[in-house]
């Protein structure tokens, strides 16, 4: 683990520093809205989720589901963060055909969910992973919009209600983010938290987990005094990357957009407070609204809905059924299975991952299948483009494979092929093994058969190998091709050595 | 045999369940009368097939024994309520021809009793008005007219259909809504009874809204028994509303005729408004009067805030509706006037859709919610509302019900207010204090002004006390023994 190094971009008048705050709009994984009984289910045709108080039609009213409730406290609790036992629903007025109400229904002055704090493990490739805590401001519930599809038609615009109402969680950080990397990986770390809690399913594909990002640039020292005091002014003026739903963009976005402050800055200008698109074909942002034509949204509280008043009773109840969380579980994982952090990292980084090596482990040896479960598996699930879920290879049988290793049974090599195999649907490892034969030769005599005729064989090779000892590798080769892969190794290293006297 | 259309609900029902006549022929009888009221404007919608058609099934259930509490009795609905296959507009040109594909609450409550709905009655648009003549179909008039004068009235707002409907005999009751009046004011105009309940008795699932949390559901009907039998019926609690009550609805009728022998009765100082016409004070005083010989005891109680409630109503309530009508924007429903972009459609939408009244109060509404006024007008105003509520609360610790005219005048003309809002909204002083509040107010007719025009007092009574609003209402209703009825005009 490293320190923590500043991320600094060279501008003309020297080093700057980026400021983020992140604003992640995480779908809550309900089967029904967040103020109506309507389905949530994805994919369902155009304008079929949608009840009478999802169209806002003549008299209807929204009455909370309170499984959003205790999802939005488990996910509070998740962050380590202050449940608020009151709280109140907000009117956000304003016109869009995709907005029925013409309001949203939002927790703007007292959300549900204070302030938290999570830890955020940051790889930046060559260098170092260090990790760093990332302070929460808040989270709130909210509904979720329709969707205006404008590419159907040249001359009309379409909306699918299905989304309107859903129920989203807000959870806002506080501007602790400090390089592109730290952005993306702080994304990373809380999807793995909703994921673990299984308050949303954090698919950033279907957009049910999504980032706003808030970028600023400063001098270096500057932010430090921003911490002192709190005082915004000895920040630069941010600009807000609006529905970022990719590592790698929010990534290329940020770094397009300090680059682009800065350029403005050192140039004699002043950024304007706005909100920016990303374009990734472009590779660059690009102003969607300005501060100035910025709607005055009228919040005030709805009166159809009653201050939300939770007991701390029920608060108590849903922590007591947390599930462990990525962190615990790395924490258990370096200390149970012996895992580096690394390894441990990316083995809990998501609860599907740990329940399968949690089950190839059991009675096995768990460095050996850590890494076979993150390098070979996970290789070739990357290759192939496979989810998890859809390995050929179980975790058990995987787990079979491993013991036959751990007791000598094959070789790694061997191993490698078998696991092919495997892949490749010819069944268990030990069935392998057995019907192709691949059991490994330990039979000293048998090695030393070998060993003898291929001294006897090459006796200009074995004049080389008293001057230089490396070569020996060439005699292990050599025996290896003739036993077939199946000599045990050391077993090979060490008769060779005896033999040819080194 | 007496006219059908003429019996009170009460008597009615006897009637119904006594078998001296059917709901067909009594319903028949009303279909009759509307047709020949249509100069009345009463009914927006008239709704006869299906007032038939429930009026047999009724007749079946009797028949066999069976039925509910209502069973057979032909009711009209206040078109604010949406009414499944029934076009309802809130009497607004935006809703265009809607027809629900649900039914309200309230109404479905009075069809599980076995109410006939005789059609949809007229009313100021979204409620908003305090004459009827906000209304997209024009107004209603008034059965009653001034001593030897022909002029048009009005029979008040926004319930002006339900009154004069009631006050016409073109039904036995009807149901009305009151969001700062707009139930107790027309019925003071009309000679009828009109009774709103604490704010959560009744929901206000399927009610076109106006203002969510002033807005509350009530009866309009001859009698005070009447009423209290109907609004037991309207009241329920409903999971459909988060703002409803969780509390049992209680037997009201039995206590219409109980007396109000040791109650104590607080007539506020501050309803003592500068320029009260002499005719009202002395209808009040009689009020008092009458009480005290009935066994009552009067206190004099103050309500130091009343002066801030019509300002603080006129915040929130339009406040409130900039927000609830956003949804009529012409892109799902209702009326919708094309314009070359969405901007453009949205402002020929709305401004096509929407009458004056209601977009000066949308446009109020919209004002007082903006950043930089917020905190100078909603917020305030919430806090006024507080205090009014603290107010009741004080006042109550030394009485049972407060004592209040219903209304500053009688019924007035068509015209003769509606030049200038603010003295419109003034129709409302008496009575938006108890939505401020979310209390209950029932007004009873109580005499003729020199004019020979009904006049109502209006009792308030505790958070759901509406048995103290009855036990008064049923006291001053029997201590005047108001029996006149409008000449049939028409």
């Amino acid at each position: 683990m490293s320190e923590r190094t500043p991320f600094r971009i060279k501008g003309e008048t020297g080093d700057w520093e980026v400021v983020m705050g992140l604003e992640i709009h995480a779908q809550v994984a309900s089967n029904a809205k967040l103020f109506s009984g309507a389905s949530t289910t994805f994919g369902a045709d155009p304008n079929c989720n949608v009840s009478l108080v999802d169209a806002a039609m003549p008299g209807m009213l929204p009455v909370i589901n309170r499984f959003c409730v205790e999802q939005a406290i488990r996910t509070g609790l998740g962050l380590k963060a202050q449940i608020n036992t009151y709280s109140r629903f907000d009117r956000k007025n304003y016109f869009y055909p995709d907005l029925p109400q013409g309001y949203q229904i939002s927790q703007f002055a007292h959300p549900i969910v204070g302030e938290g704090e999570i830890e955020v493990d940051v790889e930046v490739p060559g260098k170092e992973d260090y990790s760093f805590p990332c302070r929460i401001e808040r989270l709130h519930l909210e509904q979720d919009a329709g969707k205006s599809i404008h590419d159907m038609d040249p001359h009309a615009t379409y909306v699918d209600l299905n989304r309107s109402g859903v129920a989203l969680m807000e959870i806002v950080s506080k501007p602790d983010i400090r390089s592109p990397a730290e952005a993306a990986a702080y994304v990373k770390k809380l999807r793995a938290i909703v994921i673990a809690l299984g308050t949303c399913d954090g698919d950033m594909e279907k957009g049910n987990l999504r980032a706003d990002v808030n970028v600023s640039v400063c001098k270096p020292g500057q932010y430090e005094k921003f911490r002192e005091t709190g005082d915004f002014s000895h920040l630069g003026t941010r600009c807000e990357l609006k529905n970022m739903n990719s590592y790698r963009f929010i990534q290329q976005a940020i770094e397009y957009e300090a680059r682009r402050q800065i350029e403005i800055i050192e140039g004699g200008g002043k950024v304007d407070q706005e909100t920016r698109l990303f374009d990734p074909v472009k590779g660059e942002t690009r102003s969607m609204r300005s501060k100035e034509d910025a709607h005055d949204y009228r919040y005030f509280p709805d009166p159809d809905l009653l201050p939300l008043e939770v007991e701390q009773a029920w608060i108590e109840e849903i922590r007591k059924s947390l599930p462990e969380l990525p962190d615990q579980k790395r924490a258990r994982f370096e200390k149970d299975y012996g895992l580096s952090r690394y390894d441990a990292g990316v083995l809990t980084s998501d609860a599907d991952k740990a329940a399968f090596f949690e089950e190839a482990a059991t009675g096995r040896d768990a460095k050996l299948t850590a890494n076979w479960v993150t390098q070979e598996l996970f290789g070739y699930l990357n290759k192939e483009g496979l989810e998890l879920s859809q390995s050929p290879v179980s975790a058990n049988a995987l787990g079979g494979l491993i013991e036959l290793i751990s007791n000598d049974t094959i070789s790694g090599k061997i191993a490698k092929d078998v696991f092919a195999r495997m892949i490749a649907g010819e069944g268990e490892a030990a069935a392998i093994v057995e019907k192709h034969g691949l059991k490994q030769v330990t039979d000293t005599g048998a090695i030393e058969k070998v060993v003898d005729a291929i001294i006897a064989a090459n006796p200009e090779q074995v004049a080389k190998v008293k001057d230089k000892p490396q070569t020996l590798g060439w005699f292990v080769g050599q025996v290896m091709k003739e036993s077939g892969g199946k000599a045990n190794p050391k077993a090979v290293n060490d008769i060779l050595k005896a033999k040819l006297g080194i | 045999m007496t006219d059908l259309t003429d019996l009170t609900l009460a008597a009615a029902l006897d009637g119904l369940k006594s078998k001296q006549f059917s709901s067909a022929e009594i319903t028949g009888a009303f279909l009759q009368a509307m047709e020949k009221a249509r100069i009345l404007n009463a009914y927006v919608v008239e709704t006869p097939e299906k007032a038939i058609e429930m009026a047999k099934a009724s007749d079946a259930r009797i028949a066999k024994g069976e039925g509910g509490r209502l069973e057979g009795a032909p009711l009209g609905i206040k078109d604010l309520y949406c009414t499944k296959g029934v076009r309802t507009t809130a009497c607004s040109n935006i809703l265009g021809e809607f027809t629900p594909t649900y039914e309200s609450t309230v109404t479905q409550n009075l069809w599980d009793e076995g109410a006939v709905m005789l059609g949809k009655l007229n009313m100021d648009e979204f409620a908003m008005g305090s004459s009827n003549e906000t209304s997209r179909f024009g107004p209603p008039i008034n059965p009653w007219r001034r001593k030897g004068d022909n002029a048009g009235l009005t029979p008040g707002g926004s319930s002006g259909g339900s009154a004069a409907a009631v006050s016409g005999n073109l039904c036995l009751a009807a149901t009305a809504s009151d969001t700062g009046g707009s139930i107790r004011q027309p019925a003071s105009f009309t000679g009828t009874v009109g009774i709103k309940p604490t704010y959560g008795r009744a929901s206000r699932y399927g009610m076109v809204a106006f203002a969510s949390s002033l807005d509350q559901a009530g009866p309009i009907a001859k009698t005070v028994d009447d009423s209290a039998l109907l609004l037991e019926i309207m009241c329920s609690h409903d999971p459909r509303d988060s703002t409803s009550l969780k509390v049992e609805t209680p037997d009201w009728r039995s206590q219409v005729r109980k007396g109000v022998k040791g109650m104590k009765i607080g007539i506020p100082k501050e309803y003592r408004i500068e320029g009260l016409s002499e005719e009202i004070e002395a209808l009040w005083q009689q009020g008092i009067v009458w009480l005290k010989a009935a066994g009552a005891e009067i206190v004099e109680i103050s309500l130091p805030h009343t002066k801030y409630a019509l300002p603080a109503y006129y915040i929130v309530a339009p406040a409130e509706a900039s927000s609830n009508l956003a949804r009529y924007d012409g892109m799902r429903y209702g009326a919708r006037v094309e314009g070359n972009n969405l901007t453009q459609t949205y402002e020929a939408s709305r401004a096509g859709g929407f009458g004056k009244e209601v977009q000066r109060r949308l446009m109020i509404g919209t004002y007082v919610l903006s950043s930089g006024y917020y905190d100078a007008y909603y917020l305030r105003a919430q806090k006024v509302r507080t205090k009014i509520f603290q107010d009741f609360v004080d006042a109550f610790e030394t009485c049972d019900a407060i004592l209040t005219p219903a209304c500053p005048s009688p019924a007035f003309a068509f015209g003769e207010k509606s030049g200038d809002p603010i003295e419109m909204y003034l129709n409302d002083v008496f009575t938006v204090t108890a939505n401020l509040a979310g209390l209950p107010g029932i007004a009873v007719p109580a005499g003729l002004s020199a004019s020979g025009l009904p006049l109502g007092l209006q009792v308030i009574g505790k958070a759901l006390d509406e048995s103290a609003c009855f036990r008064v209402g049923g006291a001053l209703e029997d201590a005047a023994g108001f029996v006149a009825k409008p000449d049939r005009w028409w």
